[in-house]
């Protein structure tokens, strides 16, 4: 799709030695700093700068590390299934309904809560419904073929109205006071749901850079086909990797009932925006085929400082939509373009 | 005759009719009140809004697109026109009407340029100015609404009168609007375009079509019927509210066009799909409360009916593929 402008990316830079097989050749014959620099994360990282340096000069309040990361505990929640979200964008596929499978599980945990199942069990179900919508989610785009993009806006809108279903228009709330604000209890000082992020964090990005699975998403993302010539088990691994989104979310949901300390059907509506942006942000190619984890997770730090820097200078929550929405639009048109230049 | 019959039986259209048929019988057999003018003034009244609007969807699916951000467009437009009738009421109505419609294409027409000079998936494009233009709603109203009393009695009355068969304006004006595009996608050059577009994006430009100026044209289209439909909303509900006004209206009119055998791989899909798609829809937000049950359920139907539709589609396509090579074989 982008063949025209990918050669002109080549013809520009000293690389035009003929044909580069593999992006990786590429990237070699071009001097360190342009390798380092033309990385999209460079561009996250620098955009965390400005952000931050422009936050700080807004509210001398701000450079506060406390303070950030207690306002970090609502984005996190949102971050931990946007790593998560990464894998399926690298492998080539995208899923909408995370946000809608956090109010579903969330509620399933609520309203059998509320029916006297021990908490414990309560959360193992919303794991179980959590895992099983993301079943339902694969079996559509690999079993039946289905567009991932359009199929999820189905099920998007099928799971917010189970949500409803099951909870009505009421708030579940009661919940033992041990449960109630994860995001207030702290781990080595810092809150809960931020350290089960930086863990998560940890955990994908060994997953996808060191081992083979990993890095064969990168390979089905490139190319569906040739990995299902080169004997990789496509199917399989995107299941995997839905189901995994699926368990995230209902985790990410608990999180979410636990700060709040009650759950409504509209928890976290409008959701899959901040997600996507997260994903797009890191530089996590649309098309599938290239991205990281640490792109991600400076993308979720990104969109914290931007959020509360602008709440601490009195920007109303409603502009932030127009930020949010603007930037998800440059992100993707800046990531096209880097990768446009250097790809092939 | 009976060759007409039959290939009238083997189009989607058919298909559609008859759930539409079957489900009215099943509804009107377990509740004999659904059967009533009334249901039929009931159901006329839900659709006009996401009908005006799913033709615009329609075009944009046809194109091999789509467009998320519907929604928000409706709102923009709607709180807008409101905030002329409220704060010039010495403006004729016509001016906020053309103002909504006028911002709609301005907003598509942005969707339509990120989507061509970025060679952008039309999805991700529209989900960020779907929240985008909700942002410009807050911004332009200052999170205030648009109270009843400023929504101008001649507007409210053409939800409520009617100038024939106690048939309401509304309802006139969204089959109107349906049927001028379908005279637009069947009978001119440029509407047929759409479809080529959408059949193969690869050919179409080989063929002499200006793929940017289609692309252009059903984005500006699809936001200036969803403006279109802003106005109504003031019209129909007689308010406009910043944070609820057409939230979520963008998976109603999706789920009513796929339902209609528009399909989301581009080229195909018919007016006439389209009005029965959301004719079936509207039928249904209908019958469940009169069932007795809960309007909850309204988002779990949308939302099946989604993934039905395209496994529909998904099942139609691949018989005609083979069906396709089939005929080369024994020719």
């Amino acid at each position: 799709m982008t063949d025209k402008i990918s050669t002109e990316g080549l013809s520009a830079s000293q690389t035009a030695t003929g044909e580069q097989p593999a992006p990786k050749g590429a990237a070699e014959l071009r001097p360190m700093w342009q390798v380092i620099l033309i990385r999209p994360e460079v561009m996250t990282f620098v955009l965390l700068l400005i952000a931050f340096a422009v936050a700080t000069q807004l509210s001398p309040f701000f450079a506060d590390a406390t303070f950030i990361l207690e306002s970090a505990t609502f984005y996190v929640e949102y971050a931990i299934i946007a790593l998560v979200l990464t894998l399926i964008i690298i492998a080539g596929e995208i899923d909408l309904s995370p946000a809608a499978m956090m109010a579903f599980s969330a509620c399933v945990f609520a309203a059998l809560f509320k029916l006297g199942l021990p908490i414990g069990l309560a959360m193992v179900a919303s794991v179980i419904t959590g895992a099983l919508m993301g079943i339902f989610n694969g079996i559509l785009v690999l079993r039946f073929k289905l567009p991932s993009i359009i199929v999820t806006i189905g099920t998007l809108t099928l799971y917010r109205g189970l949500a409803q279903v099951l909870a009505g228009d009421r708030s579940i709330s009661g919940f033992p006071t041990w449960f109630i604000g994860i995001d207030w209890k702290y781990w080595f000082g810092v809150p809960i749901p931020v350290v089960l992020f930086l863990i998560a964090t940890v955990v994908l990005a060994v997953f996808l850079a060191f081992t083979v699975t990993g890095r064969q998403i990168y390979q089905i993302g490139t190319s569906p086909e040739a990995a299902r010539h080169a004997g990789i088990r496509v199917q399989r691994i995107k299941m995997g990797l839905f189901v995994l989104l699926g368990v995230a979310s209902s985790f990410a949901g608990m999180l979410t009932a636990s700060r709040l300390a009650s759950v409504r059907y509209d928890m976290a509506t409008g959701g899959e925006l901040q997600m996507v942006l997260m994903v797009m942000l890191g530089g996590t190619y649309i098309f599938g085929g290239r991205g990281s984890i640490a792109g991600t997770f400076l993308a979720a730090w990104l969109l914290i400082v931007i959020a509360t820097g602008m709440n601490v200078a009195n920007i109303q929550i409603t502009s932030q939509l127009i930020v949010m929405g603007f930037l998800l639009i440059v992100s993707i048109i800046a990531t096209n373009a880097i990768y446009a230049r250097t790809q092939r | 005759m009976s060759r007409f019959f039959n290939e009238l039986l083997h189009r989607r259209e058919a298909g559609i009719f008859l759930m539409i048929v079957l489900i009215a019988i099943v509804v009107g057999f377990i509740e004999p009140r659904f059967i009533s003018v009334e249901t039929l003034r009931i159901t006329a009244l839900a659709i006009p809004l996401i009908l005006i609007a799913a033709m615009g969807q329609m075009m944009v699916l046809v194109a091999r697109h789509v467009d998320l951000s519907i929604g928000s467009i409706l709102a923009f437009s709607s709180i807008v026109a409101g905030m002329i009738f409220r704060d010039m009421p010495e403006l004729p109505v016509i001016v906020g009407v053309l103002v909504a419609i006028a911002l709609g294409a301005a907003l598509g027409l942005f969707n339509g340029v990120l989507v061509v000079l970025f060679r952008l998936p039309s999805i991700i494009v529209t989900l960020g100015t779907l929240s985008l233009f909700r942002g410009f709603v807050f911004l332009v109203s200052g999170a205030r609404q648009v109270d009843p009393q400023f929504i101008p009695r001649s507007l409210i009355q053409m939800s409520q009168t009617s100038p024939i068969f106690g048939i309401p304006w509304l309802v006139i004006i969204a089959f109107v609007v349906a049927f001028v595009t379908y005279l637009f996608l069947d009978h001119t050059r440029l509407g047929r375009q759409i479809y080529a577009l959408g059949s193969n994006p690869v050919a179409a430009p080989l063929r002499g079509i200006n793929v940017v100026r289609v692309t252009l044209l059903v984005f500006s289209l699809s936001g200036a019927l969803a403006g279109l439909a802003g106005v109504m909303y003031a019209s129909r509900f007689g308010y406009v509210n910043p944070g609820i006004t057409g939230v979520g209206f963008e998976f109603t009119v999706i789920a009513a066009v796929v339902v209609g055998g528009v399909s989301i791989n581009g080229g195909v899909g018919t007016v006439l799909g389209t009005v029965l798609g959301v004719l079936l829809l509207g039928m249904v937000s209908v019958a469940l409360p009169i069932l007795g049950v809960s309007a909850f359920w309204q988002d779990v139907f949308n939302g099946a009916v989604i993934v039905l539709a395209l496994l529909i589609d998904r099942t139609v396509r691949e018989r005609s593929i083979r069906a396709m090579a089939e005929a080369r074989s024994t020719a």
